[in-house]
């Protein structure tokens, strides 16, 4: 039954959704790398900033 | 002419020998191929070598220079670029196999054009890690480049070709590209300058990219002149670079010996002073002490800025790559492959943050400038670890080599600060310091290498690598000028 697993499950999903043919091998690697990620991600993603915050980059028409 | 051995000659060097008549291209490129055909095997820092093409165009120089014509500030001088530069005739591999069933370049990128344009000599193209998510130098298609201090010993990267190219002799000048430290890391574990300017300085119109976002050019050189000197040379605006700003060019090479009295110089603490390798603190005090710094600085949020340029760099890289991952997976480095593929999976929501976060950690940064005009920091947190090296102890704890190869250049390059690595010449193993200063002032971080390089505190150590043994044990051989 899914759902015991969510980042694997996420990945697997992630996957078919991209047409990406994970091998089960790979598995291991992906899931290594995605739990870096989002530990990093969790530094600024815990950070106050305002609601107008404006992103780095900015467009000009 | 012709008797001057140009082996280990610096650019100046060679292009006022040139200019002089004392020595003409040609031999110059003649002396330049030599030493990659001899030396290269152990170095492995070539995957393409542009004999026929050197020599036209050193052929072109000698005769401008029987017509009486002026010779460019960089006439004869020979130079290689890392493989995701755009040359003539290449495909542009930047470092995978996937890349060398693309069609060659039609056109050179534009930093070769410049600097051919000055009179250089484009020898070749350069190793590097696969598409550029490498710190070590190390490619499982092409093979480590090795560093020339040690030939057991990682370059670093991901421009690893660059800094074995030069570190070992081979060509004067090389360039390569930083995203989150690829030319600084190099720099610093094979002992030579790099200079990582500021983002949006230098065009990298027809190089293959990385991220966007945090994507710089920059070359690598054995003295601070040679690389004021050919970054005078590629400075300017393209419009094919979206991001290359508007700016005119500001040459540094008159200013270099301008000297540091007036300077507001502090060293980076806290996030900067750890995690590091002893040879970190001797390096970076050598340096502070020489410039009789008494002040430091906390660079605001660093670990926060780091995770957020590893955030952007994962999902814009993933982003680049995601056709390849569908059709190509394969073909890719194993590590990478996995690296790219976590990458697709990032919610947007992550990296939108990430970039807002960018902003503020700027201004923060920046508001620092308002007292300061150079920050000093490590570049790596040790000396070169051995090819293959998974590990290393830091601060008590077995960490990876790989992901912390660059924890001290990432939260710099993140908001595209200019920086010069400058090499400190410890035994056995050379470690740079980045020379940080604020947008746009890469002739005060010029200056202040080339006062330290004038100490004789900083200095290029010449490799063994022409030695039999080639390992570990090198020989002070600096030149400046």
């Amino acid at each position: 039954m899914k759902g015991s697993d969510p980042l694997s499950d996420y990945i697997e999903a992630g996957g078919q959704l991209f047409e990406l043919n994970i091998e089960p091998a790979w598995n291991p690697g992906v899931r290594a790398n995605l739990e870096v990620i989002f530990r990093q991600a969790m530094l600024f993603m815990t950070f106050e900033l305002p609601d107008d915050a404006e992103p780095a980059p900015i467009f000009k028409a | 002419m012709d008797t001057l051995d140009t082996s280990w000659s610096t650019a100046t060097e060679i292009a006022r020998a040139v200019a002089a008549g004392t020595v003409s291209a040609g031999a110059v490129i003649e002396t330049a191929l030599a030493r990659i055909t001899q030396r290269d095997p152990i170095l492995n820092s070539f995957t393409a070598v542009l004999a026929e093409r050197a020599r036209k165009r050193a052929q072109a120089i000698d005769l401008s220079h029987v017509k009486g014509e002026t010779p460019g500030p960089l006439a004869g001088v020979p130079f290689a670029v890392k493989n995701l530069f755009d040359v003539v005739d290449l495909p542009t591999l930047a470092g995978s196999k996937i890349n060398r069933g693309r069609p060659p370049a039609t056109r050179d990128a534009v930093l070769i054009e410049r600097l051919e344009a000055a009179g250089a000599v484009l020898v070749g193209a350069l190793n590097m890690g696969e598409y550029a998510y490498d710190f070590t130098g190390e490619n499982i298609h092409d093979g480590p480049s090795h560093n020339p201090h040690d030939i057991s010993r990682m370059t670093g990267g991901s421009s690893g070709g660059s800094g074995a190219a030069v570190a070992g002799g081979l060509v004067p000048i090389a360039l390569g590209s930083d995203t989150n430290g690829s030319i600084r890391v190099p720099a610093s574990l094979c002992g030579i300058f790099g200079l990582k300017p500021t983002y949006g300085r230098l065009p990298r119109t027809r190089t293959f990219p990385f991220v966007a976002s945090l994507d710089h050019v920059g070359p690598f050189a054995r003295t601070t002149r040679d690389l004021a000197l050919v970054y005078d040379a590629m400075q300017g605006h393209d419009p094919d670079d979206p991001v290359c700003a508007e700016r005119a060019v500001e040459p540094t090479l008159a200013r270099l010996a301008e000297g540091v009295a007036g300077l507001r110089i502090a060293v980076a603490n806290g996030y900067f002073r750890k995690g590091a390798f002893p040879e970190v603190h001797v390096a970076l005090d050598r340096v502070g002490a020489a410039l009789h710094v008494n002040r430091d600085v906390e660079i605001p949020e660093a670990p926060r800025a780091r995770a957020a340029a590893y955030v952007i760099t994962a999902a814009e890289g993933a982003a680049l790559h995601l056709e390849r991952l569908r059709t190509h997976a394969h073909d890719f480095d194993p590590a990478v492959r996995d690296r790219l593929i976590a990458g697709t999976m990032i919610p947007a929501a992550l990296v939108n943050r990430a970039q807002k976060f960018r902003r503020w950690y700027r201004e923060r940064v920046l508001a620092l400038f308002a007292d300061l005009d150079v920050i000093l920091a490590p570049a790596t947190p040790c000396t070169a670890p051995l090819i293959g090296q998974q590990t290393f102890i830091l601060d008590g704890t077995e960490q990876l080599v790989r992901a912390n190869l660059g924890i001290y250049t990432q939260p710099i390059s993140f908001i595209g600060l200019p920086v010069v690595a400058v090499p400190v010449a410890l035994d056995p193993l050379p470690i740079a310091v980045q020379i940080i200063a604020a947008p746009w002032r890469e002739d005060i971080a010029l200056r202040v290498a080339h006062a330290l390089e004038t100490m004789g505190v900083i200095a290029v150590r010449r490799s063994t690598v022409d030695e039999p043994e080639g390992k570990g044990i090198s020989a002070l051989g600096s030149r400046s000028g």
